[in-house]
């Protein structure tokens, strides 16, 4: 493929870049790529979401919505319970709610699948506006724990071998997609239902009833990635907590071609990009406006989808709805 | 299979649309909508231990119920239509602009701005221009969203969404920088000039009537002119619209760089109008608002009045109702999530799924 | 020993029309029966009765003696029925194998296992003598490659029934024969066989019983032994539907439109216009046959401004068009009926009138400068409906509640509003009712007689001998003849459109 020579100079870059910071500073480049890859992962996963419903033929515009209601529902009823691991559970059923809700209306509705994930958006800001309470804490965070000998590995060791449960859930979550997209019945099955449903249809696979399915289980790892967001990462909530990253999943989703792990080192340009910045603030090298490190984010959004946009090709029936017998 | 007739009456007779120009039936959806939003909130009042009833009694009482209410009302209903309309007019364009809330936001700081810097003039000179100012940097913004779609087929949501936190961030940047205002530690710009104000004719605002004249106007060109002509038939179908000779490209930039200027406009009316300055803080999620607003009127510039004016009357009502019943200014936040989710059910999406599902939906890369 | 297929009394409705009307038909093992009809008799839906696509109002289908279950196609799948469908239902950015496999894979617990999937299409491909690479993606494969997988797909699975959609819509008369072995093959294997088609030729040729659908209704079932093809075409359409237009002398005038080496390449950057030189004459008609994937669309679209040209010119009156650019074209003198009339040639919800003035929407009497003057454009609007007899209840109806028929008419009386030069038109009567379709060819004949230059484009290769006054015959991107009608013999045609030369 021609792409490969392309994508091989940009890791080669990178591989190389990597190399010439830890020359000249290993313990800085270290922790923040550490940094980065914890920031990374929120993003990673959301692309996960992305890439599960898209692959399906779902458009789902709601990432952010989900993440948002499913991190307000970790950290409250976890302050409730004072129990984080009730809180993960119960986000996690209300992201997968989300999906199912997304699904109802995109699958059995028929409705434009962006209106229907701005409502999903626009549902989840006003539940958690309406309902937030002021003050609520909780009593500790998942912790950073050390994978045995790995974790002593110089570099790759504090970068991949030392984080909380989420973040290994998260990136297993990650593996898992990639090898079930690619090697498994249900992956052969979700891509054709997204590409030609009526083909898939025609074999006898339910079309509707996999991509209800896919939508509602990618709700739960939206939910897993907003949870980690409140209950691993930064440990509390507030209004408009997951700023944006919903939607930058989407981009990352595209940039990566909807292959997991195309999203996943998509996601880690951008963890390591917010990384870096904090880290030239905090060494105080260069003076830049704080609100241009908030803006970062955003508007490498905006250049990355401009790059991808005309080149990638998408599943070729997502977003538009299907009906049992069309052909 | 073979295409069959009887197939395409099928599919023919699900997409049907009633011929009659002004149909009374459908426009029962949006009222019963909002009844039914808010008998659900009225569920989780209740659940909070609160009264329901007292709550919507002062909620509507504070906004209709006297004359000064209503000016108030009209005056947060103003930035509502605005932005209503700005997302009715993308979406007849087959774009989706959830970019309303930035494109707002560089109006209002513009608008600011001249409000401030060209003290001296008169009034019917001032307000002229700050609001022009104001319209044309809401038009800038969403011109990016615009040229990206038009050109190089980035679709329209997420830059839209991208650009809300950029402008965000730079409106912030520069009311605490440059545009602050003197001796002030708080960020905020200074109070724009008593000729920059606009009017106030008893108690009623009225940037409020120049936002409805604005919907007429709009409401007119959809339907009555060849640029209208060309933006609704690109909204409901692209390739027939090429093949019929018009500009594709530019009519989407054209749609965007209107649909931001009244955004803007929205803004501008805002500053000029009730704030008189830029702050932060400043009427957030105002953006979301509008694409509320643009379903419930059902995507008719002269229907998303009605809405407007109600939920600019939540809006108005919301601090009473807290003071009166307890319940959370943000319930407003909450029936708006409501009301939108009955209103796009099964019924509704009829419309989008005959006009531009396809460009609105596939195609992040087409 | 049960039959294969029964269909006793099946009726199913839609809302305003009878789609399949109590039928009741049966196959055997290794028998073709031959489903006839024309388009919108009914066939699709039936089948997909058949495969618990649709649920029938009443009626009963049985497959080996046992009722189906309405939803269930993949049980009726697993007892033996298999389809080719007219339409390939294979997706196109996967494997070959991928498709094959797709809904029964062989698998290690939850892991596909590819090289069992691999070796078992070679076996597939080699027991059935239609070969075909298992690791290659389906869109890089030519038409008649993709129509073996389809093949295969539906004989993977120990097919005991095997229903042939159309199968031969594709295909040069050479493929075409080939099939029909194949078929004729399968029959005697003890397979039985269905095959829907609306070509009286393929029936006559391989069929042992032929059932005729119309309107719905089943109103006929005999054997090629018992009737001939004019009385399977009386069958059909209850009358006499040889198309035989009544049509006068051309009287051809000077060159209007003229094409000079052009070369046009298709959606996947591959040439498919190589090198076409035309010339079309006011006051004629000139139809270009072949089989469907030679390159006409891309030539179509190209002439029209819709398309880019790689090389070569199109010049109207000896003026060069402009490249990519519809409206222009269409200033220069061209109208054009689009192949795709959803895509192309309406506003599925904008009303009649306004898709009558589409293309002319900002022009006089439609608009004054800036403002639409609506009362010209429903003035238009109710005097064409009448003129072109467009089955409406009312002219401000949205174009999407008409039927196909009906909005191709809006598209054609549009294009002929005008009057141009020069008539473009590509599968004018692709999926239209015959009423229609009669309708249509005289609007196409008296275009020509008041001067228009036609150019039509037609898979339909009855519609290019009844209505052309030259046939072009287009095969592999290239024109490889051009004859006066009155020469032109069926069989020298088609074999000309199998690239055979002469």
């Amino acid at each position: 493929m021609k792409m490969l020579s392309k994508r091989n100079g940009y890791f080669l870059a990178a591989i190389l870049a990597t190399g010439f910071f830890y020359f000249n500073g290993s313990d800085v480049t270290t922790s923040v790529y550490a940094t980065g890859t914890v920031f990374a992962l929120p993003l990673a996963l959301a692309a996960m979401v992305g890439i599960m419903c898209e692959r399906t033929g779902i458009v789902n515009i709601g990432i952010e919505g989900t993440m948002l209601i499913s991190a307000f529902v970790a950290f409250f009823v976890a302050s409730l319970t004072q129990n984080i691991v009730i809180g993960l559970i119960a986000a996690i059923f209300t992201g997968s709610m989300m999906g199912l809700v997304l699904a109802v209306m995109a699958v059995s509705w028929r409705m434009d699948q962006i209106i229907a994930g701005t409502i999903i958006n626009i549902l989840a800001t006003g539940l958690t506006s309406f309902l937030y309470v002021q003050g609520k804490t909780i009593p500790n965070v998942f912790q950073s724990f050390e994978i045995p000998l790995l974790s002593k590995i110089p570099f790759f060791g504090p970068v991949l071998f030392i984080h909380g449960a989420l973040t290994f859930l998260g990136l297993a979550i990650i593996l898992a997609l990639y090898v079930a997209i690619y090697h498994t019945t249900w992956g052969l099955r979700s891509r054709a239902v997204g590409e030609h449903p009526s083909s898939a249809d025609t074999a006898g696979v339910s079309v509707a009833r996999l991509r209800y399915i896919n939508v509602t289980i990618a709700g739960a790892v939206g939910a897993i990635a907003g949870a980690y967001l409140a209950l691993e990462l930064v440990g509390s909530f507030e209004r408009g907590f997951i700023a944006g990253k919903g939607f930058t999943a989407l981009a990352l989703m595209i940039f990566g071609r909807w292959n997991p792990l195309g999203a996943l080192a998509a996601a880690m340009f951008f963890g390591l990009a917010q990384a870096y910045a904090n880290q030239l603030m905090i060494d105080q090298i260069v003076n830049i406006p704080s609100q241009f490190t908030a803006a970062l984010p955003y508007i490498m959004t905006i250049i990355v989808l401009t790059i991808s946009a005309g080149k990638v090709r998408p599943p070729a029936a997502e977003g538009q709805p299907y009906e049992k017998g069309q052909v | 299979m073979s295409e069959t007739n009887v197939d395409k009456k099928v599919v023919e007779n699900q997409s049907e649309k009633s011929t009659k120009k002004f149909d009374v039936g459908t426009w029962f959806i949006p009222i019963i909508a909002v009844l039914v939003a808010m008998a659900l909130a009225a569920i989780l009042i209740k659940l909070q231990g609160l009264n329901p009833i007292t709550a919507y009694k002062s909620l509507f009482k504070t906004a209709f119920g006297s004359i000064e209410g209503l000016g108030v009302t009209l005056g947060k209903s103003t930035p509502l239509v605005l932005s209503g309309l700005a997302v009715a007019v993308g979406l007849r364009a087959g774009l989706f602009n959830i970019g309303a809330q930035g494109q707002l936001l560089s109006g209002a700081l513009a608008a600011a701005w001249a409000g401030v810097t060209f003290e001296g003039l008169p009034g019917y000179i001032h307000i002229p221009i700050a609001l022009i100012i104001g319209a044309f940097f809401g038009s800038l913004v969403a011109g990016i969203s615009g040229f990206l779609k038009a050109y190089r087929g980035v679709h329209e949501v997420i830059t839209t969404i991208m650009l809300n936190s950029i402008v965000m961030a730079v409106a912030d940047y520069l009311a605490s920088g440059k545009l602050r205002e003197p001796d002030q530690f708080l960020t905020r710009t200074s109070e724009v000039a008593e000729s920059a104000k606009l009017p106030i004719y008893g108690n009623l605002p009225s940037g409020f009537f120049l936002a409805v004249v604005l919907a007429i106007s709009i409401w007119w060109i959809l339907g009555r002119t060849t640029s209208g002509f060309r933006i609704e038939t690109v909204g409901r179908n692209l390739h027939a619209a090429w093949y019929a000779g018009i500009p594709v490209k530019r009519t989407v930039i054209s749609a965007m760089l209107i649909s931001g200027a009244i955004a803007g406009l929205g803004g501008a009316v805002e500053t000029l109008g009730i704030t008189y300055r830029y702050a932060p803080a400043f009427n957030l999620g105002l953006g979301f608002d509008g694409i509320t607003i643009a379903l419930l009127g059902r995507v008719h510039p002269i229907g998303i009045t009605p809405g407007a004016i109600l939920i600019g009357g939540m809006r108005a009502g919301a601090a009473n109702m807290q003071f009166d019943s307890g319940v959370a200014p943000e319930l407003v936040d909450l029936l708006m999530a409501l009301i939108l989710l009955l209103v796009t059910a099964p019924l509704i999406t009829r419309f989008f799924k005959n006009s531009s599902s396809k460009s609105m939906t596939s195609g992040w890369g087409n | 020993m049960s039959a294969l297929l029964e269909v006793t009394g099946v009726t199913k409705r839609y809302p305003g029309v009878v789609a399949n009307d109590n039928i009741s038909l049966t196959v055997n093992a290794g028998e073709v029966v031959a489903l006839l009809g024309e388009n919108g008799a009914g066939k699709s839906t039936l089948l997909k009765a058949v495969f618990g696509l649709i649920k029938p109002d009443s009626g009963e289908i049985k497959i080996g003696g046992t009722p189906i279950v309405f939803g269930d196609t993949a049980g009726v799948i697993s007892r033996g029925v298999g389809m080719v469908h007219q339409h390939f239902q294979l997706v196109p950015v996967m494997t070959v194998a991928e498709n094959i496999i797709l809904g029964d894979e062989p698998k290690r617990g939850i892991f596909i296992n590819k090289k069992a999937a691999h070796d078992e299409i070679l076996a597939l491909s080699k027991r059935y003598g239609l070969e075909v690479d298992p690791e290659a993606v389906i869109e890089d494969l030519p038409v008649g490659m993709q129509q073996r997988v389809e093949i295969l797909k539906a004989l993977r699975k120990d097919v005991k029934l095997l229903i042939l959609d159309e199968p031969t819509a594709v295909l040069t008369p050479q493929e075409i024969d080939e099939l029909l072995g194949v078929i004729r093959n399968l029959a005697d294997s003890g397979v039985g066989i269905v095959l829907i088609t609306h070509k009286l030729h393929e029936v006559m040729a391989v069929a042992d019983r032929v059932v005729v659908l119309r309107g719905g209704k089943l109103v006929g079932a005999t054997s090629p032994k018992e009737t001939d093809e004019a009385g399977l075409a009386q069958m059909m359409v209850g009358r006499s539907v040889v198309l035989q237009v009544n049509r006068t002398e051309a009287k051809r005038g000077a060159v209007v439109l003229e094409v000079k080496g052009l070369q046009v390449r298709d959606d996947r950057k591959i040439l498919s216009v190589k090198g076409v030189d035309l010339s079309l004459h006011k006051g004629e008609i000139l139809g270009v046959a072949g089989v469907e994937g030679n390159g006409q669309r891309e030539f179509v679209e190209a002439i029209c401004g819709m398309r880019h040209r790689e090389a070569g010119e199109v010049l109207i009156n000896g003026v060069a068009t402009k490249d990519m650019h519809p409206h222009a074209v269409h200033e220069a003198g061209i109208s054009h009926i689009p192949e795709d009339r959803e895509k192309h040639g309406l506003v599925a919800n904008y009303s009649i009138a306004d898709n009558l003035v589409l293309n002319q929407f900002d022009q006089a009497p439609f608009a004054k400068g800036w403002v639409r003057d609506l009362a010209e454009v429903a003035k238009n609007a109710i005097s064409t409906v009448e003129k072109f007899d467009i089955r409406t209840p009312s002219a401000f109806n949205t174009a999407s509640s008409l039927s196909g028929g009906n909005k191709q008419k809006v598209v054609v009386a549009r294009e002929l509003s005008e009057e141009l030069p020069v008539l473009v038109a590509a599968q004018p009567t692709r999926g239209v009712d015959v009423g229609s379709i009669e309708f249509i060819h005289n609007q196409l004949i008296s275009a020509r007689d008041k001067g228009a230059a036609v150019l039509l484009v037609s898979a339909e290769l009855d519609e290019i001998l009844s209505l052309s006054d030259r046939i072009a015959v287009m095969s592999d991107g290239k024109i490889v003849a051009i004859v006066e009608s009155k020469d032109a013999d069926r069989n020298y045609i088609g074999r000309l459109m199998a690239g055979l030369k002469e």
